[in-house]
């Protein structure tokens, strides 16, 4: 049985694309794939909204474009970080880190919060 | 990159969007096809990944921010299309935008040009007038005041004052009387002001026997110096004295109205100068020291008054000082009635919108369809809110366009037909300040009409859009209409019961008798010839002469002299007391005095009551008398016989009354019973007293009672008046049927643009119902043959869709009437003579309007009526 798939959380999107686009310059199908494997299923990524979020990033300057051949030698839009979205990258990341810690804090202190 | 840049590439990046979309697909397909799908089921499955390929592109597009700019182009260039699809109803739109836009736009000018635009001097807000003032009146100042006040206001920077005083010349070139002023030498300084040429007085010729130098106009400059730049120097024969002119006044220059001649008001040796108790029409200006306030300037000009007081109780008891800002006083009382008229003619603007946003509505419902197709399409709910209202701006920029061509040809007549002078007329122009507010309030009523068609429009269900194709109509849409209708309504009930008052109140006050027989009464003032002003003697003997002359005149039956004009805008105001103590200046009982000969009686028609009237025996030497109306008998004997009682009166003394005649309206039909002093009286001019005949000849003017047009007369009259030195001339030739409508000419004016307005709000309420309701019941046609195949008569139909106005009708009416009772108050304290709340006014003006609003809402039910039900139920 597959578990049930959640929502993306608001606003972490970005954060993910940004992530995966660090690694290499790469196109928007490519991205979607590594979204659904990465998050082996777990997360669900409506490939509609991926377009749009990449479009949004492109004109905050976060990314840049470049048309390239694709190995199997289609013309494909690949998408690269900027210095501004390696540092957007950083920061981002920097908070979601310091939200997870502080939720987990939280839950851990459910078990013995009686004291 | 830049928003233009991205603009021009736009057609680039649509097809790099296509191809990166295209080849997501195609690279998803084929990795499905890779794993064993067959081709066709592998782009079906990639295609319902990525979701609607159109939405995901206008998502995008969203994303990037230049997207406003390239859908407004894109949209202004469609609502450019449909429009010119439509010719009719974009006529309709754009021309009641125009008319609505025009006038508010003739409005805003005139209140720009004399409200708000700063005076046309350096530091405009630093000028102020200043006023002598007790608690009843205020005064003009005495010469003696102002110098003192002159040299010990130290708030002021700088005073100055001036006079009327205009006369004839009789060199260079023709004879002729013109207007002047006599002016102290610091005017144009404190103005602020240089002169064209030459230079302004002098203190020492500001002085009694300094040099005779004068001042001239600009245009007086042209027309007798022909322009000349040698004109400084030149003689110049001003009543009977030799000048030199020292300078020539810029153009356009306007103190208390123009003025051709300025001479020096230190010059002018009359007694009444050297009298604290006299105030000979002085007007003060001052400048505002810099870094003091107006209240401490005020403050300071209390205790100069105070100070006076104490040194002069007997003429300045009870008097203070006062200082207004220039601007505030030049403009009086026209504020309220240009905000007035602004109100007014704004509610027409709303009705326009209101009446284009209900067609924009119907027209919106019809495209439901093409709506709900372009959401299939991917065309996102703001997206399509903003086709919407794109549309609406183009119309309402449009409508702005056309309103402010109207306002450039409109607002010169406008002007021209304001009743009096319209102060600082020459200030008003299609400024960039009007261009601004035009465009402003095109783009407000363009949101406020366009917004409710484009919320509504993507508010629909989409698949039942698609299905019904416009046909039907939900109840939101029909109660938006009524609101519409009702709305009209309720401002077409204001404007109209507003101008119903207004008329009602004309007419209530031209009924009221005036007092003086106005038909066939000409007025005129009248120059001496200035050989004849050299003493007493031959003063008195040239207006003996004067009159006898134009009694002789052909047309002519009665003439006498005044020296106060009745209902003219003009006073002349004195104390009196019935008994011999006169009370202090601060107490004292005031009234109107005129000084008259003795056919004034017989010219004016104004009736004797008791006693007689003035004789020839009653001359200086012979015993004081004076005649008084009923009013001030009522006031001053109550049921006591005033006949041979006596009045002490200032400056005349004791004087017998030896008659009692009708009242005057003296401050006009509309004002005079609200007056603070109604009360006149007059005494004869042969008993002027020789220190006062020289100024009240100068403020003489003739009545004559004429047997003919009283205008026919005034050539003859003229020729008489010439007298044999050819240099006394008539001017300011008035009927008196004239300066009595002159009176109501507020009321008049402010009823006719009243009446246009609420006209034009009534046809545009009208064509509004008309045109919803003709739409609602076309809607309503498939039900109307049911409910006929049924059995309903054709009467019955008719009745429906009437009682569905009926009830709109009321709701505006209620609510109309309710506006209409605040609008009523406001009105009544603007405008003197109207009363708010008249039942009869109110009941005419809604009946007016609910007869026009059924006569609109009857065609389309008469429509609906006779329709074929076989043929609306095909329509289903």
């Amino acid at each position: 049985m597959t578990p049930p798939k959640s929502d993306l959380p608001q606003g972490t999107l970005d954060l993910l694309i940004l992530k995966i686009i660090a690694l290499g310059p790469v196109h928007g199908y490519a991205i979607a794939q590594r979204l659904e494997q990465v998050s082996r299923g777990v997360v669900q990524v409506p490939e509609g909204s991926l377009y749009p979020a990449l479009h949004r990033l492109e004109n905050r300057d976060f990314l840049a474009a470049d048309w390239k051949e694709t190995e199997t030698g289609r013309e494909a839009k690949f998408y690269r970080l900027t210095r501004k979205g390696r540092k957007q990258l950083e920061a981002e990341a920097a908070s979601w880190e310091r939200l997870i810690e502080a939720i987990s804090l939280i839950l851990g202190m459910a078990d013995g919060g009686a004291q | 990159m830049t928003w233009w840049q991205r603009l021009w590439r736009r057609k680039k990046m649509e097809e790099q969007l296509e191809k990166e979309l295209h080849f997501h697909l195609e690279q998803h397909a084929s990795d499905l096809i890779a794993r064993g799908q067959s081709q066709g089921e592998a782009r079906r499955e990639a295609r319902l990944a990525l979701g609607g390929p159109e939405q995901v592109k206008e998502k995008c597009r969203d994303a990037r921010g230049s997207r406003w700019v390239e859908d407004f182009v894109q949209d202004a260039r469609y609502a450019v299309r449909t429009f010119r699809q439509q010719p009719g109803f974009a006529a309709i739109a754009l021309l009641t935008l125009a008319l609505g836009s025009g006038a508010t736009t003739v409005m805003f000018a005139v209140i720009n040009g004399v409200l708000l635009k700063p005076l046309p001097y350096p530091e405009p807000e630093r000028l102020l007038t200043l006023h002598e003032q007790d608690q009843a009146t205020v005064y003009p100042f005495s010469y003696l005041n102002f110098l003192d006040c002159e040299r010990e206001a130290h708030s002021l920077a700088a005073m100055a004052a001036m006079r009327n005083g205009g006369g004839t010349i009789s060199e260079p070139g023709e004879p002729e009387y013109v207007s002047g002023r006599q002016i102290s030498s610091k005017l144009f300084s404190t103005l602020g002001i240089n002169l064209f040429r030459g230079r302004a007085f002098l203190p020492e010729e500001d002085r009694p026997g300094g040099s005779q130098a004068v001042i001239i106009s600009y245009r007086l400059w042209k027309n007798r110096f022909g322009g000349d730049t040698g004109a400084i120097g030149r003689r110049l024969v001003f009543s009977g004295r030799p000048y030199t002119v020292v300078g020539i006044a810029p153009s356009g220059l306007e103190l208390m109205g123009d003025a051709d001649v300025f001479t020096a008001l230190g010059q002018n040796t009359e007694p009444i100068m050297q009298n604290r108790d006299i105030h000979p029409g002085i007007r003060l200006l001052a400048r505002l020291s810099s870094e003091v306030t107006l209240g401490k300037a005020q403050a300071e000009l209390r205790l100069i008054a105070r100070d006076l007081a104490e040194r002069y109780p007997k003429s300045n008891e009870g008097h203070t000082i006062t200082a207004q800002p220039l601007q505030q006083q030049l403009v009086g009382d026209v504020r309220s009635t240009l905000w007035l008229l602004l109100g007014a003619v704004s509610l027409v603007l709303l009705i326009a919108c209101v009446n284009v946003a209900s067609l924009l509505l119907a027209r919106a419902i019809s495209r439901e369809r093409e709506l709900a197709m372009r959401v299939a399409l991917g065309a996102g709910r703001g997206r399509l809110v903003r086709q919407c209202l794109t549309e609406s701006a183009v119309l309402a920029l449009s409508g702005g366009v056309l309103g402010v061509l109207l306002a450039a040809i409109g607002v010169r007549p406008f002007v021209a037909f304001w009743p009096g002078d319209l102060p600082r007329a020459e200030e008003i122009h299609l400024d960039w300040r009007v261009l601004l507010f035009a465009v402003v309030a095109s783009l407000v009523s363009g949101v406020l009409f366009g917004l409710a068609p484009a919320l509504r429009a993507p508010a629909r269900e989409l698949e039942q859009a698609l299905r019904a194709g416009g046909r039907t109509v939900v109840g939101s849409s029909r109660r938006l209409h009524s609101s519409f209708v009702v709305c009209e309504i309720a401002l077409a009930v204001v404007l109209l019961v507003a101008a119903g008052l207004l008329g009602h109140t004309l007419l209530r006050l031209s009924s009221i008798d005036p007092g003086v027989d106005i038909h066939n009464l000409l007025t005129a003032r009248v120059a001496l010839s200035p050989g004849a002003l050299a003493n007493p003697a031959t003063m008195r003997g040239a207006w003996r002469d004067l009159l006898d002359r134009v009694r002789q005149t052909p047309g002519v039956q009665s003439v006498a002299l005044t020296d106060l004009v009745p209902m003219d805008s003009d006073e002349n105001l004195i104390g009196y007391s019935t008994t011999p103590a006169m009370p202090p200046a601060n107490q004292i009982t005031l009234s109107l005095l005129t000084s008259v000969t003795p056919d004034y009686l017989k010219a004016t028609g104004i009736p004797l009551r008791v006693g007689r009237f003035f004789e020839e025996q009653d001359r200086i030497g012979s015993e004081t008398v004076v005649v008084i109306d009923e009013a001030l008998a009522q006031r001053a004997f109550g049921n006591r016989k005033p006949i041979g009682s006596r009045l002490w009166v200032q400056f005349l003394g004791p004087a017998k009354v030896i008659g009692v005649v009708g009242h005057v309206r003296h401050w006009g039909l509309d004002a005079d019973d609200q007056a603070k002093i109604r009360e006149q009286m007059y005494f004869p001019f042969a008993q002027c007293p020789d220190q006062f005949l020289r100024l009240a000849s100068s403020a003489m003017s003739l009545v004559m009672r004429t047997s003919v047009a009283p205008l026919n007369a005034v050539e003859a009259a003229r020729r008489e008046v010439r007298g044999v030195t050819n240099d006394q001339a008539l001017y300011d030739v008035r009927t008196m049927e004239q300066i009595v409508s002159g009176t109501l000419a507020r009321q008049r004016f402010l009823l006719l643009l009243f009446g246009v307005f609420s006209g034009l709000a009534l046809l545009l309420a009208c064509i509004g119902i008309y045109g919803v309701l003709a739409y609602l019941s076309r809607q309503r046609v498939p039900e109307f043959g049911v409910r006929m195949a049924l059995g309903a008569r054709s009467l019955d139909v008719m009745g429906l869709v009437l009682r569905q106005s009926l009830g709109m009708i009321f709701v505006g009416v209620v609510l109309g009437v309710a506006a209409a009772l605040a609008a009523g108050r406001l009105l009544g304290r603007l405008v003197a003579g109207v009363r708010p709340a008249e039942p009869l006014t109110f009941t005419v003006m809604v009946s007016v309007l609910v007869l026009a609003a059924l006569f609109a809402s009857f065609l389309p039910a008469r429509r609906a009526s006779r329709m074929d039900p076989v043929s609306a139920l095909r329509q289903e």
